[in-house]
């Protein structure tokens, strides 16, 4: 039994280690048809990543064993920070070593490193992204612990597991605070993955770049990590958000078919996000950097608001 | 004395004995050849015996004693329980690493102008006071030890006087110790007319009632916060710590705000019988508002030294979180939840001087390699100073609260503690405590903030100055002290749970009960509440991201090209050479953004101005607290006193009028 539940949070970081870019490339594909264009193919982010990892590693004269150190720091956090995400299951025993507060805790400590790598190199790009990303994050980051102390003081738990399984008990009950939650949530998400409208990752532009100003120095295998990290870390947002809003589907067993069912639904739910994500993306325009925080302080509010209605309206009893 | 002294009790004399010793030892160097060393090594036995003696006051019931000091009438009682003991640890702690990283440090002081004997000397009485607060068991002798630290830090405030703005800031920091002392001092008084005595065990048999007790409450709270530095208290923080020499910096911030922490710990959880929620409240808000200003301010900074100094007043803003917790939770009746925040401040207050005290040998480490403090002209020092880099990265790693280091497991403990508020009852309470949940979250993110622009400023990037460009590695004493320091904060963030269980005493001795089920499930696991409410499992959170690691490295590096190239970096189509070190981000430019958002909180003066062909920026960011706080009070104060004057006509009759109506005034009261 434990044996077959730490198997499957073996199968869970690799289905989210194949599934990020084929998420990637459904975003891609759905921008892509929005806008009358064809797109590339489904395959094309796992293209990208394979040439990445043959290519030569270039590192500036300049850089210094922080720089080298950061694609693996950053890809292992991120990836560490999917496996206790319940997936296709709640059986999950990795949520149990890390609640969610340790959760954001791995994304802080991914950012902590991408920042300090795009400072390694001395040029002014990279510090530019690193203290644009820290800002963003800065206020992010208690936005989204708010919204998880939402559900967290709701189930009287902060394990991931036990919030989700609290959800499929009570049933669909539509609650105030976690209506408020779930918006902060999205926003966090938008902010945190670097999507439109507060960061555009297909830009070079230098004056609008964020994510992609602190990784201009990487190549190779480096950069390679470093972009499957990113894409690892809009998987998970997305699974979080439709994971624990709306948990329906997900195994609560660990056989066979009720992970093949909790594949299916998490399938289906991503790729419904996915829509929801490229269409905005296509109607938004991409923000000036200083009404960015306007739009994360939106978040904060709206977590704040969520918690204090739980608190004052249904914790009541 | 006592016949039958504990041995923990016996330590705890030697360290105090050892401290005193090297002390007068210090008063010998530059005269006799071995006194340095002997200094110094009275100082480490010091540590090291505050250190065992913590350990078995942590395993072993209080043991008191009696001085043969003080007043005829009135003795000095000694007494050594868990709590102490767990600050002797702090304290032995610090002072073992200042120790062994000193030598090293005072090289530059021999050859200058000030004494070497001043600074060795202050330092032995410095410790023995902490160590002498921490012990005391009635208020005359807290009250002595208190000032023995206050005074002899002053004078190390103020060592190298020869700077105006060292002894403008040792002047307000003796005077700022000075009022609240006078508060303390008051706070004790009321306890002492209930209880009858100055003895801490008559003090806390004492009944009060619940004004006088808010009362004295207040007092402490004013008096101990004035010490810790909580806003709005604080602006002498930052203007004293760093003028000290960065080892005595590195006492100040580490150890000596903790011993204001024990005194306010000492003064409400045990000496105070009934706890209010109201003063939770007044804590918690407090607490919240220190933390967020001091990570704010910090931000600001680009003199290392004062912005460590400010991430103190954000530090024990958090350690103030926690406590404001537990006594709210305490004084409603979920004593589980009140334990848990107690601990939680406890944790914090042991990691805080784990961390604040590596980055003050760290900056310390820079200004002895560089001579400079000023992070605008420091840059690329990781490749200069690799041990000292790759440690200060672990204490920046571990001040932002990031898994898995030592001060992500204090402030998860914090949240923990939090998340517990749906047990109260009151709406308002209920409320309040997700808010300053909402802060301590938003500090924590700015405290990353604040780091990865120290780090990326002072450590990586390139060379801003010849100086720093030719900076060399510090001696080895110096390294050592400060991986001792680095290996700590991993060890407290890997094994909180063994570490809970020593911990565990504190309240167990204090409140008559500890926190049993944070640690039921073995070494693995933290539990703070119940396995089911919430888990945190270190060890493993590290063994998997070591593994990840160890596995993406291995296979990256049999991939079909395995060379790393070094080239330069991308130019931006610039012909002419490579990007200069000027074009880097500066600190005061990363910021830039944060200083923006938050922009209403700061007193800020920046302006432009056109002289000759070239345009000169400046900005200049100064603290609100000068001008909501201190300025008023200083001119209150000042309006006081000149109205007092006018007893001072210069008239000698009226003089004595004075005299004598004061005179009939003492006899009509003690008649």
């Amino acid at each position: 039994m434990t044996v077959n539940a730490w198997l499957q949070v073996l199968l869970q970081s690799v289905l989210f280690l194949l599934g990020a870019p084929l998420l990637v490339a459904w975003v891609r594909r759905v921008k892509a048809r929005l806008q009358n264009r064809r797109g590339a193919s489904w395959i094309q982010p796992y293209r990208d990543l394979y040439k990445l990892f043959g290519k030569e590693t270039l590192v500036a004269h300049t850089a210094s064993g922080v720089f080298r150190a950061a694609p693996y720091m950053v890809f292992a956090s991120t990836l560490l920070a999917c496996t206790v995400v319940p997936l296709i299951t709640v059986r999950l025993p990795s949520a149990a070593v890390a609640d969610v507060i340790v959760l954001v805790g791995f994304l802080a400590l991914g950012r902590f490193f991408l920042a300090l790598a795009g400072m390694d190199v001395g040029t002014a790009f990279g510090g530019m992204g690193s203290s644009r990303e820290m800002l963003i994050s800065a206020l992010a980051e208690p936005a989204m612990l708010l919204a998880v102390f939402t559900l967290a003081m709701t189930a009287h738990s902060t394990n991931l597991a036990s919030v989700i399984d609290h959800q499929l008990i009570s049933g669909l009950i539509l609650r105030p605070s976690y209506l408020f939650a779930l918006m902060s949530l999205v926003l966090v998400a938008v902010a945190e993955t670097g999507r439109i409208p507060i960061d555009n990752p297909t830009t070079h532009l230098e004056l609008t770049m964020i994510h992609e100003a602190m990784i201009l120095e990487y190549s190779g295998r480096h950069l390679a990590l470093m972009e499957w990290a990113a894409q690892l870390k809009l998987m998970l947002y997305g699974v979080l958000i439709v994971n624990v809003f709306l948990p329906w589907g997900i195994g609560t067993q660990l056989t066979l078919p009720a992970l093949a069912t909790g594949l299916l639904f998490v399938i289906g739910k991503l790729l419904l996000l996915g829509v929801i994500l490229a269409v905005a993306e296509t109607g938004l325009a991409k923000m000036r950097l200083f009404r960015a925080p306007a739009f994360l302080n939106l978040a904060l509010l709206l977590a704040l608001l969520g918690l204090l209605s739980h608190v004052i309206l249904e914790a009541a009893a | 004395m006592n016949p039958t002294l504990p041995l923990s009790l016996i330590l705890a004399y030697v360290a105090v004995l050892a401290a005193l010793g090297s002390a007068g030892v210090a008063l010998a160097t530059g005269r006799l050849p071995g006194a340095k060393g002997l200094m110094f090594l009275l100082l480490g036995v010091s540590g090291a015996a505050a250190v065992a003696a913590g350990l078995m006051a942590l395993a072993s019931i209080p043991a008191g004693g009696d001085l043969p000091l003080g007043l005829p009438w009135l003795p000095w009682h000694v007494r050594l329980d868990a709590l102490a003991g767990f600050f002797l640890i702090v304290v032995g702690l610090i002072v073992l690493a200042v120790t062994v990283y000193g030598p090293g440090y005072v090289r530059d002081f021999e050859h200058g102008q000030d004494p070497l004997s001043a600074l060795g000397s202050f330092t032995g009485l410095f410790v023995a006071g902490m160590l002498l607060v921490v012990l005391a068991d009635d208020a005359f002798l807290f009250m002595v030890a208190w000032e023995l630290m206050s005074l002899s830090s002053y004078f190390l405030v103020v060592y190298q006087h020869e700077h105006a703005a060292n002894r403008r800031g040792a002047f307000l920091y003796l005077l700022m110790a000075h009022i609240g002392a006078l508060f303390i001092l008051l706070g004790y008084g009321v306890l002492a007319a209930f209880g009858g005595s100055f003895a801490f065990d008559a003090m806390r048999g004492a009944t009060l009632s619940p004004l006088w007790a808010s009362v004295a409450f207040g007092l402490a709270f004013v008096g101990f916060g004035m010490k810790a530095g909580l806003v709005p208290m604080h602006a002498w923080l930052p203007e004293a710590h760093p003028a000290a020499p960065s080892h005595i910096s590195a006492l100040m911030s580490g150890v000596m705000l903790k011993v204001a922490v024990y005194g306010f710990i000492r003064f409400t959880f045990d000496l105070l019988g009934q706890i209010q929620w109201q003063w939770g409240v007044a804590v918690l808000i407090i607490g919240s508002i220190s933390a967020l200003m001091g990570v704010l301010y910090a931000l600001m900074q680009h003199d290392l030294k004062r912005l460590l100094a400010y991430h103190s007043v954000e530090n024990i803003g958090i350690i103030f979180i926690g406590l404001g917790l537990g006594l709210i939770f305490l004084a409603t009746g979920h004593p589980v939840a009140g334990v848990l925040g107690l601990i939680a401040a406890l944790y914090h207050t042991l990691n805080h001087a784990l961390f604040k005290s590596l980055l003050f040998l760290g900056a310390g480490a820079i200004l002895h390699a560089t001579h400079e403090r000023d992070l605008e002209r420091m840059g690329g020092l990781f490749r200069r100073m690799p041990w000292t880099g790759f440690y200060f990265l672990i204490g920046c790693i571990s001040i932002s609260a990031l898994p898995p280091f030592n001060g992500f497991v204090s402030e998860w403990l914090t949240f923990q503690t939090a998340l517990q508020s749906w047990q109260l009852s009151g709406g308002v309470l209920r409320s309040l405590i997700p808010v300053a949940a909402a802060m301590l979250a938003l500090t924590g993110a700015l405290a990353a903030a604040c780091f990865v622009k120290v780090y990326g400023v002072a450590f990586l990037g390139q060379a801003r100055t010849r100086r720093v460009r030719r900076a060399r590695p510090v001696t080895f004493g110096m390294r050592s002290a400060q991986g001792f320091l680095a290996l700590l904060c991993l060890l407290a963030g890997i094994f909180p749970a063994s570490l809970l269980k020593w911990l565990n005493a504190v309240p167990d001795q204090l409140l008559g009960r500890g926190l049993s089920t944070a640690t039921a499930h073995g070494w693995l696991w933290l539990t703070p509440v119940a396995p089911e409410t919430a888990s945190y499992s270190a060890p493993i959170v590290v063994l998997a991201l070591v593994l990840l690691w160890w596995v993406s490295a291995l296979l990256l590096r049999r991939g079909r090209v395995r060379q790393v190239r070094r080239c330069d970096p991308w130019d931006c189509g610039f012909t002419d050479g490579l990007p200069t070190a000027r074009m880097q981000y500066t600190a005061t430019a990363f910021a830039q953004p944060i200083r923006r958002v938050f922009g209403v909180l700061f007193h800020m003066d920046e302006r432009v101005e056109r002289e000759g062909g070239g345009i000169r920026h400046q900005l200049h960011v100064g603290d609100r607290a000068w001008e909501l706080f201190y300025v008023p009070v200083a001119r209150r104060i000042q309006a006081l006193s000149r109205r007092v004057t006018r007893l001072q006509g210069g008239n000698v009759r009226v003089y004595l009028g004075w005299s004598l109506g004061t005179l009939l005034v003492l006899l009509w009261l003690i008649s």
